[in-house]
Parts: C-alpha cells; structure tokens; sequence
C-alpha cells in the first residue's frame, strides 16, 4: 500500500478547496497512513467475486413518480442566504470557469 | 483568458494537409414534469428560485430521489441510438467548485453509464451518410445559472460577484458522448452540425425532450484535433464548451481547424484546453487548461440505489419507440414518389411535417409540396420567418388545394385567397365565399362578357375568323378582367368558339 505522502496530501487540500498549516499537512500524512492500512485489510477478505457495494440497503430501482411536489418561496429559498440581490444568490468573483 | 495570436490557416490548405477528428458531446435537457432527484417542476421561465425544493438546493438533511420517468426517457434515447442498455448501473458524484451546483458536486454517472455502444446514421445535405460511433449516454443533472454582475456585458472577466439562480439546477439531462469521428476531412464542420441536428430530431421524435436550441435545451461540447495523416497517433484536442446553434457548431469545427493548423505548421503544440465560441466573430478564445481539471474523485452516489431496467421493461420501452426520422424519411419517401432532390429540399426547407399533414388533411403529396416549397417558401423568405411559423396550417392549405381540385377557383385566384389566409382573415372556403371569389362557369353572365368582348375587339375576331385561331387569347384577356380573374378560361374559350363559329 503506498504510503500519502505530504505532497498527496497538499494535493488533496487543494482539491477540497481546504487551507492547512504545515503541522497539519505533517499529521494528516500520518492520519491517511492508518487511515490506508485500515482499508487495505477490507481488500484481504472482498475477493473478486465479492461486488462492490455503494449503498448498504440491497435495493434497487427505487423511484419517484414524475410530479410536482411542493417548492421552497423565492424568500424561503434565501433566507439562509449570507448575500441576495435581485432574488438570486449573491455569490463571491467567479475566477476560473468550469 | 489568454489571447495568443495564431496564423489561421485557410481551410481548404488545412484540412488538405491535416486529417481532423472529431468528438461531440451533446447534453439534452429532459422534458419531464419535474426535475431528476426531486419534485421541483422542471420549467424553463420562473422567477429566480421558486421552482426548487430543499433537495434543489442540497440542504442539509435533504435526499434525492430519482425521477422514474427520467430514466425511461434516456433507456429510450440509448435504444433510438443503438446502444446497450446497462443491466444495472450506478449514478456518481463528480466533485467540482463551482457555485452553479450547491452541493459541490454533480450527480451524474462515471463508469456505469444507462446505455452504451450504439450508432447512427447521419445524412449530410447531398445525401451521403456517416455513420457515427456513440461510446455511452448518461444520465445527470442540469445545473443553475450564473449571472456575472459589475463587469463588461455580463462576462465572467472583470465581475465583482455573481448572481445564482437554482431553477434550473437538478433538471434532468442525458449526454451523449460520441467516439472518435474520423474520417470526415473537409466535411468535418457539416458533419458536426449534421450530427447534433439528427440527434436533435431524435429528441424530438422520442417525445423526450422538446429540444430547443435556442433554450439550451440541447447543448453541444465540441472537440476538434487534428493529425497528420489518418493512419497518425490522434492530436491533442481542443473542447469548446456550450454551441448552442447548428450554425455556431460548423463554424467552430471550421475555426478550430484554420486554428490548429496554424499552431502545427509554426511548429507548436496545440494546447489541451476548454474554449468558447463568440457568435460576433466566429472564432473561439481559450477557455480552462484542462490540466487538474480531470481529477473530479468520482465516486459512487451512496444516497442512491443502483438502477437495474429489467430486461422486460427495455423490450417494453423498445415496442413502443415511435418511426425515428431517418424510417420515416425512406417511408415517406416511397410514399410520395418524391425525387431523392426534392426530399432533400424538402427536408432542409423543414417541410417535412407540413406536407405531411397537409397530405393527411387531403391534399396530394405533390401539390403539397408545390405550395410549400414555392409561394409559401416564397412568402416566408419575404417575412425571414421558417415555414412551419408562417400563420396558415396544413389543413387550411389541403381545404385550398381542394377549392382548385373542385374548379371552385383557379391557381391565381388560389395565391389571392392564400394571401388572405395569411393575413388571418379566416379559412380559404369562407375567404372564397365572403369575397366572391369562386370561378364564373355561369353561361348567362360568361356570354355577356363573350358578346362584349366581340363587340370591342372586331380586328381580334376578323383575325380569328381569318384562321388565327391562337389570336383568341387577345378576347379572354379583357375577360378575366372584366370577371377579376375569376372567369373560367376553359369555358370562355369554348364560348367564343360556339360564338364565332370556329373549330379548336
């Protein structure tokens, strides 16, 4: 199992969009190795014929039939909003686009 | 935004010397009630932020749930496509920042997509036709809309913040990811919007979507590389995000092409990027290095269960799956014994439906297609409108044609009544009817205008007596005036010959 090294890590944070402190950087590699190790014991017993499973309930086909239920009111629907204008979501300078 | 400054080469030398590849994305934005994951209505024109629910915002504690009629609707865009339909595949979520999706993430699929390994046949102005290669179609959801605000004209550069609207975000979208399209050369920009207009039409035919461009209900990511030669490792490609127009997708192929060529021929590497396409001036500017970008951690959706279709319900939805164009074209085709030429225009005129309604209301498939493809083409040129927005219908059209078929009223008096049609003054029989149109074929009032006209025009009848029976064209001329057109020729003729004693 390969070892998360300290770049991984300052990797990771970038992708999160998360800041951390060298100290942190420095425990976090030590964290994700146990972290790591731990899940790699799962990979002794889930052989190839053991499917990958994304939900712990065994269902499948679960749906919704298509109507309209109730909506949130413009008002609801900011009214946890730190910034609002014209009914819309004030949101900071965009710079990079997706 | 970088602007480098590139030779364009022209494109005939490009696409002489390179060999471009294509790859297309289209996203269709579904025609459901509501949206993928939750009850908000899925509508195109709302005050901003009312048509959401906790789940549209990705509220804490809020769980989505996924729209069955949804998921139909893509197991039959992936059969009209020829594709597979997975046995049971899983949605994803795509990590990304971006305030347009408050989750941080997209739901959508990663390697388990609904449907996989299809084809279609893709027919190009002249006829030929290209086959392209689907890899999969996805299911996911839409996003919101941003409004940039302080910078110039509404562009992300220069803004000091943004707007977010939610309404649209979670609307449910297929996409459409292509293999590959070689093999096209300097048809390339035709074939791109080629493509995304069949699939477009597919849309449509499928009742899935009512896929208009204009709406962004179907959006096209355009990716465009070019080689040396077709037997050259593939090119490094460039994506331009979000054409929204047929038009707009030619030019782009066509630009990127004149571009790359020129990056290659000064000796540089094109760069792997997004880019934007700008209406104004037909060209792209770059958008987003696409050099971290890829690493979005999917990972499987645990808030939902896998979607298994059972295989009974695939066969279902196959049975009921409507004649898809490319059938119908062939079909009708034989039908109206139409040339291969005129279905052509037919089709690119967008006449298709009209005449096939007008036929249906009555009218013969060739006399459809002379008003459509002449006065009313005509007409519709003269206002810049489409054919199917002039404001007369295929039923009023077969009732016109049958007032001409009936002799109730001759071809110019037709193209009088249809103007009146067009100017909303009712139906063609009521227009005949309240105007007095109708042809003359009474011989008391036709007679009268016989003796008239004999008695106005004694050189005409002496020449006509003379054996210039030809010369009979002068009388009836001052006829039909004297009738506003609406006698009937036939019989005037027939009455001045009985009159002057005459043979045909």
């Amino acid at each position: 199992m390969p070892s998360i090294g300290r770049d991984d890590v300052a990797r990771l944070a970038d992708l999160a969009r998360i800041q951390l402190t060298d100290e942190e950087v420095d425990r976090l590699s030590g964290e994700f190795d146990a972290i790591m190790d731990a899940v790699a014991s799962v990979s002794e017993v889930a052989t190839a014929d053991v499917p990958a499973t994304s939900h712990p309930i065994p269902m499948t086909n679960v749906y919704r039939e298509d109507v309209v239920t109730d909506t949130l009111t413009q008002e609801q629907a900011l009214a946890a909003a730190p910034q609002a204008e014209d009914g819309r979501f004030a949101v900071p300078q965009i710079l990079g686009e997706e | 935004m970088t602007t480098t400054t590139t030779e364009l080469v022209d494109y005939d030398d490009a696409t002489d010397r390179y060999d471009p590849v294509l790859g297309i994305e289209v996203h269709v934005e579904l025609g459901t009630a509501t949206k993928m994951f939750d009850g908000a209505p899925n509508i195109f024109a709302a005050e901003p932020n009312t048509a959401i629910t906790p789940v549209s915002l990705g509220l804490p504690g809020s769980l989505p749930v996924v729209n069955g009629t949804a998921v139909e609707y893509a197991i039959r865009i992936g059969l009209a496509l020829n594709c597979s339909i997975a046995e049971t595949c899983r949605f994803a979520r795509k990590q990304y920042f971006y305030p347009d999706l408050t989750k941080n993430f997209q739901t959508s699929q990663y390697d388990e997509p609904i449907a996989f390994d299809g084809w279609v046949d893709v027919e190009l102005e002249d006829g030929e036709i290209v086959r392209v290669e689907i890899e999969r179609a996805h299911m996911e959801e839409d996003a919101g809309k941003n409004t940039h605000v302080g910078g110039a004209t509404g562009r992300i550069q220069g803004a000091t913040h943004s707007l977010v609207d939610y309404n649209r975000a979670g609307v449910p979208l297929v996409e459409i990811v292509t293999r590959p399209i070689e093999g096209t050369g300097k048809r390339a920009p035709e074939v791109a919007a080629a493509y995304v207009r069949t699939l477009r039409d597919i849309f449509r035919t499928l009742d899935v979507s009512e896929a208009r461009m204009e709406r962004g209900n179907v959006r096209a990511d355009v990716n465009v590389s070019l080689r040396p030669t077709p037997e050259s490792p593939l090119g490094t490609r460039t994506e331009t995000k979000n054409v929204n127009s047929f038009r707009a997708i030619d030019r782009t192929v066509h630009f990127e092409i004149s571009r790359q060529a020129g990056i290659l021929d000064a000796g540089g590497t094109v760069i792997q990027e997004t880019r934007h396409f700008h209406e104004d001036t037909g060209s792209t500017s770059s958008g987003r290095v696409k050099s971290d970008a890829e690493d979005y951690r999917y990972f499987p959706e645990p808030d939902l269960v896998p979607v298994a279709p059972s295989r009974e319900w695939v066969e279902e939805i196959r049975n009921a799956l409507p004649e898809l164009p490319a059938a119908r074209r062939r079909r009708l085709l034989g039908e109206w014994g139409f040339s291969d030429l005129e279905m052509r225009d037919v089709q690119n005129a967008g006449a298709l439906d009209l005449i096939e309604q007008t036929v249906a209301a009555g009218a013969s498939a060739q006399s459809a297609r002379k008003w459509w493809m002449g006065e009313l083409a005509r007409v519709a040129r003269e206002q810049e409108v489409e054919l199917e927005e002039l404001t007369v219908t295929p039923a009023q059209i077969a009732e016109l044609q049958g007032l001409v078929d009936g002799k109730k009223i001759n071809d110019k008096i037709a193209r009088k009544v249809l103007g009146s049609v067009l100017e909303g003054e009712g139906d063609p029989a009521a227009i005949v009817e309240a105007e007095g149109l109708a042809v003359v074929s009474d011989d008391s009032v036709l007679t009268a205008a016989v003796d008239q006209a004999i008695a106005d025009n004694p050189d005409v009848v002496a020449k006509i007596q003379g054996g210039k029976v030809q010369a009979i064209g002068a009388l009836i001329g001052p006829i039909m005036k004297a009738t506003r057109g609406q006698a009937d020729a036939g019989r005037v003729r027939e009455i001045i010959m009985e009159k002057l004693g005459v043979q045909g």
